[in-house]
């Protein structure tokens, strides 16, 4: 079990969230299918640090974009999806 | 007093003025209160507790703690209970396992006739030909299976779960344990200290006066500390990712067991040693004991545990183990010391020790033989957090090296020394953990000194390495032989350490064989890895209660008291009926009913950019959507799955409403925020689940609107009320309701959604105000029949996790000439490709058959080509009717069908020109 820290509500348990995959692009208007599946199916999986997209469904309701480690599990960043770099 | 129960002994932990009556394999024992099921067996002279798991061959303690392979035992109906660690209790029923006929005649003892030994593998090379006498193996063989047995009809237990939060949880409540949880507490932590026995105090607790006097001060200072929680009895099972600890708590009042999961800042591992057997013919006897063993049970339980013996040692605990003995008044034939290189060869006897033949060649007569030959450490939560420790030679067992900052380590899992020295390191260890737990950087603590010990795992013969599964170590040599050379190959071949134990007591014997046997150090031989749990769990423990809210509407009084069929949707409890579905769907196709769809979620939208966040989301346009109007929708996922379906109402010109199928309600939410927050934040618009806040009640059948116009103001009449509109105003006097026009069933509707809290007034209301035009409540399944009449589908019913938007023949709906909205482009390649299930109507030739859902579509040569997705006997049209997945080259309409009945028959069928098996053109809804 994860501890979160919420940037909303503080450090929770990961179980309050979804884990919704990988940070990815989606591509523009009318892509050709090779690069639409790309999207839809081939994640970088990384071992190591990766962007990740969660959601707090049983706390504010809000997306945040996480830093994880795959390897260890580490996080090193929380934010808001709302909120721009 | 029995002449097996010494006299009062100054550290026991039975109570001799409280009587335990209980039976043992039907016979009527007693014990003390405090005593444990194998210890107040002993004192009743009962020393075979179980037979072993492949020889049966007879067993007794080995080391008298929860991890005793030999006395696992039946209690009531549980079973598999550790007899050694499960205390008596008055009027418990406690039967042997693995025994048939009896424990003290086991016929199955020929296993050890037919082979002496059976070899590793030996079960699959034996039985594996001829195959079709496989099913009689199967049968004699289950009679060995080892194991308790289970009742179908047992009584109810209650588990809990429980949460909490430590800055500092100590694993195991020795000395180093004890002295850390004060130090921590001292320090301002909150602690917990959990001990997976039953009182704190480690091995103090049959230790000498010195050691007494220490045990009762640390006690004294944990019960005196306010900020430390004790749990006994309480094993920390598993260490996960940040911290997060599981520790099961057993036998408390009203609770059989108890999970407990703790988010520790930091973790203090003191676990301690486990005492390790030693390796030689004849070491599994009724009569061969670990010197903690016998040390247990002459100091906590006043227990005799022989009346000659030998002892082997190689440490203080073989030293003091003799001291203890003679203080019991048992004779020492003889004492072996390992560090003069003295050892023990083989041990022999039927039911019993009876023989010790020792180095020199000399052999005595004695009934127990006491080994002190090394130490274990228990380090699977230091595995689990990421550590992998390292065998010291020095030491004789494996140590930590590479911890995470938030998990500790103290005592015998770390080092060697007297109780002040372990004392002093737990102190350490705790106000360290404090201090990593306040937010301070990591600083060590001071080693504890490691002493010398003789690495003795095998004596010069074979003897069992795992007890609990009749592993030896010959087992062992021989797998190696067979080419099984890495530790982690073996322990699968031979089931070495996969037994009850799991490899607490023998994994350390087993690499050093194994080692012996590819010619290996201990330093060079892979180990298997520690996983958690660290003890078993029960699985009503890891179930716990339930804690899952059951939704009810605001009319679930009437539908109780109107005798309604529950139906558990999702986390709602829905009437399925009211005694006669088809009676209901005759009431609505003919006069008029009332559903309760409080259920349906409802999601309330405002703000400019609605109809942007609703063209995006489903795959039907909206822009034109006039206020005053509803519109059905369907939305897709980005794989063009289709993950929902509804309609959309328009209230003014920035106000929507939203309503998605019972189950989805969640889910569509989610996804709603999903998209405004990460894809389209500059979009206005503001969300709020209404679900709750409405309840829904359908009106539906040719005279509904009579009914519905007695409570309203709103005027129904179809040139101002037309299909597909929404109006509001006021509903048996509750103002601010509003009624849309729809036709889920094929019937003239209006969906009725007035404030939650006015639900059952307006549901009786409507049921008295329409007794004269017959009005019935109707249920979920006279409304599945209705809607299945109307070939309308089902999310998640008549569609799959494969169904895109153009399999369910909703092409007219799909706008792919929008410039973009979730799902298009793999709708677009699914109409390109063409090649897909089409949901279709189908309909038997024999009215009578109604396929079961699910059964198979086939064609002329038996092939698979669709499946039955939905079917029932209709009331209005009498006769079966279904919907089905097909392929593309069987959609057309006429096109004949098999469909493959249970008992194998088939059932000719064909596709039909419509969805809708009643009313296509849908004129009913429209009147």
């Amino acid at each position: 079990m994860l501890l979160i820290s919420c940037p909303h509500c503080g450090q929770r348990n990961s179980n309050e969230f979804t884990f919704n995959g990988e940070v990815v692009t989606r591509p523009g208007p009318d892509p050709d299918p090779a690069s639409w599946r790309r999207y839809l199916y081939m994640k970088t999986n990384a071992a190591g640090w990766q962007e990740e997209r969660w959601f707090h469904v049983s706390g504010c309701r809000r997306f945040l974009m996480i830093e994880r480690n795959q390897d260890t599990n580490e996080i090193r960043m929380v934010r808001d999806y709302g909120d721009r770099r | 007093m029995s002449r097996y129960r010494l006299d009062p002994q100054p550290g026991e932990v039975i109570d001799r003025s409280r009587e335990v009556g209980f039976t043992w394999n039907g016979k009527r024992f007693v014990g003390y209160q405090g005593d444990t099921i194998a210890s107040a067996l002993a004192a009743n002279g009962v020393r075979v507790l179980s037979r072993s798991f492949k020889y049966h061959r007879p067993r007794a303690m080995l080391t008298a703690s929860y991890h005793d392979p030999n006395a696992m035992v039946q209690v009531g109906d549980d079973p598999n209970v550790r007899g050694a660690h499960h205390l008596v209790e008055e009027g418990m029923t406690v039967t042997s396992q693995n025994t048939w006929p009896s424990l003290a005649f086991d016929v199955k003892t020929a296993n050890r006739i037919v082979g002496r030994f059976l070899s590793p593998g030996f079960y699959y090379k034996t039985f594996i030909s001829p195959r079709w006498l496989w099913p009689w193996y199967q049968k004699v063989l289950s009679r060995f299976v080892a194991g308790g047995s289970v009742t179908l009809n047992h009584q109810p237990a209650k588990f809990d779960h429980r949460y909490a939060h430590a800055d500092v949880l100590v694993a195991g409540g020795g000395p180093s344990g004890m002295a850390a949880a004060i130090a921590a507490a001292d320090a301002g932590a909150s602690v917990i200290l959990a001990e997976e026995e039953h009182q704190i105090g480690g091995h103090l607790r049959w230790g000498d006066t010195q050691a007494r006097d220490d045990l009762n001060e640390l006690r004294i200072g944990i019960l005196t500390r306010s900020n430390i929680e004790v749990m006994t009895n309480a094993v920390v099972a598993g260490r996960y990712d940040h911290n997060w600890v599981s520790i099961v708590q057993r036998s408390m009042d009203h609770v059989e067991e108890r999970l407990v999961q703790v988010r520790a800042k930091t973790l203090v591992v003191a676990a301690g040693t486990l005492e390790r057997p030693y390796v030689f013919e004849g070491n599994d006897l009724p009569g061969v004991m670990l010197s903690t063993a016998a040390r247990r049970l002459i100091c906590l339980y006043g227990i005799r545990p022989g009346n000659r013996a030998v002892v082997l040692t190689a440490n203080g605990s073989g030293d003091a183990v003799v001291a203890d003995l003679k203080r019991a008044g048992i004779e020492i034939v003889r004492t072996l010391d390992a560090r003069k290189g003295e050892t023990v060869v083989a041990a022999s006897g039927g039911k019993g020790v009876k023989q010790v033949i020792d180095s020199s060649g000399a052999t005595h007569s004695a009934d127990l033989l006491v080994t002190a030959t090394g130490w274990t450490t228990p380090t699977s939560l230091l595995n689990m957090a990421g550590d992998r420790p390292v065998y010291n030679k020095r030491a004789a067992r494996y140590l930590p090296s590479t911890l995470p900052d938030n998990v500790m380590a103290t005592g015998g899992m770390v080092g060697d020394g007297t109780t002040q020295d372990l004392i002093g390191h737990g102190s350490a260890a705790g106000a360290e953990a404090a201090r990593r737990a306040a937010g301070e950087p990591p600083s060590g603590i001071p080693d504890l000194l490691i002493e010398e010990h003789l690495e003795l795992y095998r004596s010069t013969t074979h003897g069992f390495v795992d007890f609990s599964e009749d592993v030896s170590s010959q087992d062992l040599v021989s797998a190696a032989t067979e080419g099984y050379d890495t530790m982690e190959l073996a322990k699968r071949y031979t089931t070495v350490g996969m037994g009850p134990v799991q490899g607490k007591i023998e994994a350390v014997n087993a690499v050093a064989v194994h080692g012996e046997a590819i010619g290996a150090s201990l330093l060079e031989t892979s180990t298997t890895t520690w996983r958690p749990p660290y003890a078993p769990i029960r699985l009503g423990t890891l179930a716990g209660r339930k804690y899952e809210p059951t939704r009810y509407s605001a009319m679930q009084p009437w539908h109780e008291a109107n005798d309604a069929t529950p139906l558990l949707a999702g986390q709602w409890v829905r009437p399925d009926h009211y005694g006669d579905p088809a009676a209901e769907v005759n009431t609505v196709r003919e006069g008029v009913g009332i559903i309760d769809v409080s259920p349906l979620g409802k999601i309330d939208l405002r703000g400019a950019d609605v109809s942007k966040l609703l063209e995006f989301v489903y795959v039907n346009r909206w822009s034109k959507l006039d206020v005053g109007k509803v519109r059905y929708g369907v939305m897709c996922g980005e794989d063009g799955v289709i993950i929902d379906d509804g309609v959309t109402g328009r209230f003014g010109p920035d106000h929507y409403l939203m309503t998605t199928t019972s189950g989805g309600a969640g889910g569509v939410w989610n996804w709603l925020d999903d998209w405004l927050q990460t894809g389209f934040p500059e979009w206005d618009v503001k969300m709020t689940a209404v679900t709750d806040g409405w309840a829904s009640i359908n009106v539906a059948g040719p005279r509904s609107r009579d009914l519905v116009s007695r409570l309203t103001d709103i005027d129904l009449r179809p040139d101002s009320f037309g299909y597909m509109e929404v109006r509001t105003g006021t509903v048996d006097g509750f103002s601010n309701c509003f009624i849309w026009r729809i036709g889920f069933t094929g019937e003239l509707s209006y969906e009725i959604h007035v404030p939650a809290n006015h639900g059952l007034e307006v549901w009786e209301a409507l049921l008295a105000e329409g007794a004269d035009l017959g009005v019935k409540a109707f249920g979920v399944e006279a409304q599945r029949i209705m809607r299945l009449e109307k070939g309308h589908f089902i999310v998640g019913q008549d569609t799959d996790g494969l169904t895109q938007g153009h399999g369910v023949g909703v092409d007219w709906a799909i706008k792919i000439d929008k410039d973009d909205f979730a799902g298009k482009p793999e709708l677009v390649f699914q109409a390109e490709s063409g090649d897909y299930p089409r949901l279709v109507a189908i309909q038997t030739e024999d009215p009578g058959i109604v396929p079961l859902e699910a059964s198979q579509i086939i064609d002329g040569d038996a092939n698979l080509v669709g499946r039955i997705t939905s079917s029932r006997m209709s009331p209005t049209m009498n006769r079966s009717i279904c919907l089905g997945q097909v392929e593309p080259n069987h959609a057309t309409p006429g096109q004949a069908l098999s469909i493959r009945l249970p008992n194998g028959s088939t059932v000719q069928a064909h596709v039909m020109e419509h969805h809708a098996h009643f009313d296509p053109e849908g004129t009913r809804v429209r009147v």
